[in-house]
């Protein structure tokens, strides 16, 4: 036992490169991955432009302005849930995206793939750095809501479960995106996406608007299932709404599996 | 252990389609040696270098990095070896100070970030983004990323495309300090005097195959063509001097006065060609022996035409 610690000191002696591998703790690999991930984030303009600007102008603009009939109550009561399930949309689906759509194309995906950091360590970090954007969106969000006006109700726990699943869900979609299509057609393609569904997922605008046919499809969105969770139980006060958690579940499942079989990572 | 190459590469084949970029490839590295490998662009050396990596999987033959498979036993490999890519492989909106101290902390005994930054003259650019780095600085930090975590071996893409001669000389200077605190490496290269100064062994490969390999001395030695050169007093017979040499020499007066003998440049040849000048009362001046340079080695085997 003494005779391997000597060795062991002796080979790390030496000069100043003299080897010494070996990979750091997997909880501080993690943890340092998903400080600089979450940097990158929040020095990247077009980013916050995203995740913070864009949902906290749209509450603001559309609770203090009668452009769109949002029903019966406060125009807040109705727009906040539908700009919380946005904000998960921006970051876990179209940041996310683009985010690792460059990551891949400027090798830094290749790069990281031959350092002591495992796959898996990478995407957990990806996913913290998602949560605390997250938090901070949440954070800011309710904030402007209240100022304007907001009265929640409902379960906590229901909007913490909502959140996550939808936060898998876009997850997997964003990641299947980046992995496949070239850097450039991912952005396109997560911000055309990111449009459609702010218009047709029930954000700002009611579902009732469309007709019954379309209706019926845009539900089975999983930003529709989102938004229309987030209001039961915020506006309406509504228990565990299984329906729309099934529907997020589904397209979790499916994106999940579907990006962890198809990405590539150069 | 110790007495397995630190790199072993056995009859590699990869193919893309139908085309073989590497066709039975053979490579081995020693342990604690600097290996160049030199090669025409679309020679396989990039495709050579990611297998060893772990990047790709081979179609046939073995490799063998540290002893481990790179593939099946990646996640036991990678903590183990640096790797410098071509280009690329940073956030473009991470700081250059800030990317070598993450890329460290993913490590258990690393260098000092700073030391490094200070070795290779970053000093100046800590605080700046990737992708606002000149191309010669972009390298350096690849190259500070690939040494930082204390590997064994070290895998450099051509480490010095692109750099000014200060850069260059700092890199070569990283890289003889690596070699003498043991760490093996792998470099690819298009400068032959990079090859000359830094390895201990050099292969050329081309077409997908190792074509030569030896030390750069060997290289050049190697090879039965040779130049001697000296001055003398102009209008030498040079048919007598012919006469006493073997059959396959050649001679020529190139200027007046100045002589050149191509053939089997031995040390007969030199004694044969100075007694012939001292009965003919001539003082060879500038007797020289040329030796070929890396450079036309690897001309020589590898051609004159352009790659793509």
């Amino acid at each position: 036992m003494t005779a391997t610690t000597t060795a062991a000191a002796d080979r790390t002696g030496g000069g100043t490169f003299t080897p010494a591998p070996g990979p750091a703790r997997t909880g501080a690999m993690i943890r340092a991955q998903a400080v600089l991930e979450t940097k990158m984030l929040l020095r990247n303009g077009e980013q916050l432009l995203l995740t913070v600007v864009i949902p906290a102008l749209l509450l603001v603009v559309f609770s203090a302005v009668d452009i769109v009939d949002t029903g019966a109550g406060r125009s807040v009561d109705f727009l906040a849930p539908g700009i919380l399930a946005l904000a998960v949309l921006s970051t876990a689906f179209t940041g996310q995206a683009i985010a690792t759509g460059f990551e891949r194309r400027y090798g830094v995906l290749k790069r990281l793939g031959a350092s002591p950091l495992p796959r898996w360590a990478l995407l957990t970090a990806k996913t913290c750095s998602v949560l605390v954007t997250e938090l901070l969106q949440v954070v800011l969000l309710t904030a402007i809501a209240f100022a304007l006006g907001w009265s929640p109700h409902g379960n906590p726990l229901a909007v913490l479960v909502l959140l996550l699943l939808g936060t898998a869900a876009f997850s997997g979609l964003g990641l299947l995106m980046a992995g496949t299509l070239r850097a450039e057609a991912t952005l396109a393609a997560a911000n055309l996406v990111f449009l459609l569904l702010l218009i047709g997922g029930g954000v700002i605008v009611p579902m009732d608007k469309f007709s019954g046919g379309v209706q019926d499809l845009l539900k089975l969105l999983p930003v529709s299932a989102l938004s229309d969770g987030l209001r039961d139980v915020l506006q309406h006060g509504a228990g565990m709404p299984w329906g729309d958690l099934g529907i997020l579940a589904v397209w979790a499942v499916v994106g999940l599996a579907a990006a962890s079989r198809f990405f590539r990572w150069e | 252990m110790r007495n397995e190459p630190a790199v072993q590469v056995t009859g590699l084949v990869k193919r893309y389609g139908t085309k073989a970029a590497v066709d039975g490839l053979d490579l081995a590295v020693p342990h604690g040696s600097v290996t160049a490998v030199l090669g025409p662009n679309g020679a396989g050396k990039t495709t050579t270098v990611e297998i060893c990596e772990g990047y790709r999987r081979a179609d046939a033959g073995s490799v063998r990095v540290l002893g481990l498979d790179p593939v099946t036993q990646g996640a036991r490999l990678r903590p183990r070896i640096g790797v410098m890519l071509q280009s690329g492989g940073v956030y473009p909106g991470a700081y250059a100070e800030e990317m070598l101290r993450h890329t460290a902390a993913l490590h258990a005994h690393p260098v000092d970030p700073a030391l490094l930054i200070e070795r290779l003259g970053l000093e100046s650019c800590g605080r700046t983004a990737y992708r606002r780095l000149s191309g010669g600085q972009q390298q350096r930090l690849a190259l500070a990323m690939a040494v930082v975590g204390r590997p064994e071996l070290v895998f450099l893409d051509e480490p010095t495309a692109g750099l000014d001669p200060q850069a260059r000389h700092a890199t070569w200077d990283l890289v003889r300090e690596l070699r003498a605190d043991g760490v093996s490496v792998v470099l690819t290269t298009h400068f032959m005097d990079e090859a000359e100064q830094l390895a201990d062994q050099v292969v050329i490969i081309d077409g997908g195959r190792s074509i030569a390999r030896g030390t750069p001395e060997e290289l050049c030695r190697g090879g039965a063509e040779g130049t001697l050169r000296f001055t003398g007093r102009p209008g030498l017979d040079l048919a007598s001097l012919l006469k006493a040499l073997p059959a396959d020499t050649a001679a020529a007066e190139l200027s007046p006065g100045s002589y050149r003998v191509e053939g089997k440049v031995d040390p007969q040849l030199l004694a044969t060609v100075a007694s012939w000048c001292a009965q003919h009362g001539v003082m060879p001046d500038h007797l020289a022996v040329e030796r070929r340079t890396l450079e036309d080695v690897f001309l020589e085997l590898t051609g004159r035409e352009l790659r793509g």
